[in-house]
């Protein structure tokens, strides 16, 4: 099923044409993305050949350091960045032939504020609404429940200079959601928020894909934001897709659990004794602590006692730590802090002022 | 008619989400959202009340100050004229005076040929801030969601071209208005000479505004526009009859009046308010008007739709 959909939608211009095929099946896929590449100065990649899938009613993490070819990406899927090369398929619709399908079945919430600050905030979102061309005896009272939804009905008729940046937050999120989109795109929905705000807009977000049953595609810089709200995870950096998984695949990924043990001054290396018990990956001795790499750290954590104590050995301390996913992001992503000249070129107006010189 | 199957297809298949998908009918086509965007730019306008305020006063400063302070009608006028062993009376110098007027700007007074010519000026300024609003909207990320949206982008700068005509046609009403109280002349006054005069105007601004969204279409830099406006307002102004009369300027300058649209715009104006001789028929000054508006509005719309997204 989910392939006849990818057929039909991979040669959408027919289907668009031919009214009398029956209806196909809707891809379970709402985002595949083959070998998507941007660049700016026809030399380096912003974004490197990049591909992945998001399926529906998930919330899929977009991780990466500044510059790594994040807001790119995000901008060429939501139609406002032309990819140089590669192509994709958003809710079915291709996204270079059938760019004004793609804009109506999705929402963006970007990074910044782009609400018009000289108008309120219902204004704002009646005007959203015109960009889709819904007609104001359906936008009006959409308006009204989305400005309830993000808590905002009290301040609608304030021009939105006044609104604090939480709020204008949550009026961008009521913008993105105007048109009802199956696919909504989160840029750094919290970046900057308090830990109120923060709070409110990730239970706006697990609403949006439980009542809503809606895919959002977020990107984000907080770890335990994507460890708590997606269901899958990619990685990028350099343009270049690192690992695409489940938060918990991600850190397996990793090599498992850490199980630190500390034994009774003892000379002899045991580490020979560690490494053969199932389960263990590594195992590495300083001083009188062994650093188990493991799988199932629960597990493993008692064999390995039973072993050391046949051994001869006395534990006199023992630690099980779960990797979080920030040492996964570490690990892949590296230490190194990130210029961000690799998207100078990006569209990005936070970033855009000083980074998006003209182009000739 | 791909969106219709689309939800279609939603309905059919995701039963759960009737009530978020419980579509509704939307306009489709390729040209709305014209009316959305000019109105926010509008309600920037006419809902900032110190910029309504600025906008009023500038013209009547502008005709203060350039209608009645060059006052060109007294250089003829009282005692200056007295040349030995000739006595002119009077009146042989008043009505030489008015000759000379009636011939040199084609009015009695030079504030009326001013007022009209002003109307054209104003408009043009409007004009001219149409592309420092798009470069606002690219800094501001408003165009990234516009881009976002199922609006053409070619209907973006077509809001601009709008909210500029609005305002631009606002403004030369206002400046009527005032230059009526301040003494220009209505004897040639009629409902379609003043209809034609904002036709006329309404093409001129529809025409500038557009080119100067096109030159904005990829700039990030508002400094740039005001720099690119600076440098041609007042050349555009000068090179044309809006101020003074083309045939007394020097031959070089003349091809230049000749094409500057302003020229055609102020032309309809005087010939149409002022009933005043013009430099062409009114049939071929609508006509050069409306291709340039034409022909500037459809290039802005070709421009934007293959350059507002990189």
């Amino acid at each position: 099923m989910v392939l006849v959909g990818l057929v039909d939608s991979s040669t959408s211009g027919q289907v668009a044409s031919s009214e009398e095929r029956p209806l196909p099946q809707p891809p379970e896929e709402v985002l595949k993305i083959e070998g998507l590449t941007k660049s700016f100065d026809g030399k380096t990649n912003a974004v490197d050949n990049v591909s992945f899938t998001v399926f529906q009613g998930e919330i899929f993490g977009f991780l990466g350091p500044n510059g790594a070819g994040k807001s790119t990406t995000i901008n060429m899927l939501t139609t406002i960045l032309r990819p140089t090369t590669g192509r994709a398929t958003v809710c079915g619709h291709d996204l270079i032939r059938e760019q004004t399908a793609v804009r109506r079945s999705i929402g963006v919430v970007p990074q910044e504020s782009t609400a018009d600050e000289d108008l309120t905030g219902i204004e704002n979102v009646l005007l959203c609404a015109d960009f889709y061309g819904i007609g104001r005896s359906i936008s009006k009272p959409r308006a009204q429940e989305l400005l309830e939804l993000v808590e905002l009905s009290k301040e609608a008729e304030r021009k939105v200079i006044t609104y604090s940046g939480g709020m204008k937050r949550r009026l961008e999120l009521a913008c993105g959601l105007i048109n009802r989109p199956r696919l909504l795109f989160l840029d750094e929905p919290t970046l900057g928020l308090d830990v109120q705000t923060r709070a409110a807009v990730w239970d706006y977000i697990r609403r949006l894909k439980d009542e809503f049953r809606m895919t959002l595609f977020m990107t984000t810089h907080y770890l335990d934001e994507a460890d708590n709200l997606c269901d899958r995870i990619a990685l990028i950096d350099h343009g270049k897709i690192l690992r695409v998984g489940s938060p918990s695949e991600l850190k397996a990924s990793l090599g498992g659990d850490i199980i630190e043990v500390e034994v009774q001054s003892d000379p002899s290396d045991l580490s020979q004794a560690i490494a053969t018990i199932p389960n263990v990956v590594e195992v590495r001795k300083s001083d009188s602590d062994y650093r188990i790499k493991t799988k199932l750290g629960e597990e493993t954590a008692p064999a390995i006692m039973d072993a050391l104590r046949l051994a001869g050995a006395r534990v006199t301390k023992i630690s099980i730590s779960k990797p979080s996913l920030d040492q996964v992001y570490l690990e892949y992503t590296g230490r190194s802090i990130r210029e961000e000249h690799a998207e100078a070129g990006s569209a990005t107006p936070r970033k855009g002022m000083m980074g998006m010189r003209r182009r000739r | 008619m791909a969106q219709q199957e689309t939800e279609a297809q939603r309905a059919a298949n995701h039963p759960s989400l009737s009530t978020l998908e419980r579509e509704a009918p939307v306009n489709e086509s390729p040209l709305h959202g014209i009316w959305a965007l000019t109105n926010r730019d509008l309600k920037k306008w006419y809902k900032d009340s110190l910029m309504l305020l600025l906008s009023l006063i500038q013209p009547v400063l502008w005709l203060g100050l350039f209608g009645k302070a060059m006052n060109f009608g007294a250089i003829f006028t009282g005692s200056s004229f007295n040349i030995p062993g000739l006595n002119i009376p009077k009146q042989v110098l008043n009505s030489l005076a008015s000759q000379v007027m009636q011939q040199t700007f084609g009015t009695t007074d030079y504030f009326s040929f001013l007022a009209v010519g002003m109307l054209s000026f104003i408009s043009l300024f409007m004009a001219m801030s149409s592309g420092n609003s798009l470069v606002w909207d690219r800094r501001l990320g408003f165009l990234n969601k516009e881009l976002s949206t199922p609006l053409s982008r070619g209907v973006i700068p077509l809001g601009k071209v709008f909210a500029a005509i609005v305002r631009g046609l606002t403004q030369a009403a206002i400046v009527l208005v005032i230059a009526v109280l301040l003494g220009l002349s209505t004897s040639h006054f009629s409902v379609v000479g003043i209809l034609g005069t904002f036709a006329a105007l309404f093409l001129m601004v529809m025409g500038f505004s557009a080119f100067f969204v096109m030159l904005a279409v990829r700039s990030t830099n508002q400094d740039t526009q005001i720099m690119i406006v600076n440098l041609l307002n007042l050349p555009l102004l000068f090179a044309s009859n809006a101020m003074f009369p083309a045939k007394f300027m020097p031959g070089w300058l003349q091809p230049v009046v000749q094409v500057n649209p302003i020229s055609y715009a102020t032309d309809i104006s005087r010939q149409l308010l002022l009933g005043s001789s013009g430099m062409a028929s009114l049939g071929f000054d609508f006509v050069y008007l409306g291709s340039f508006a034409v022909l500037l509005t459809v290039l802005g719309m070709v421009v934007s739709w293959r350059f507002l997204s990189r």
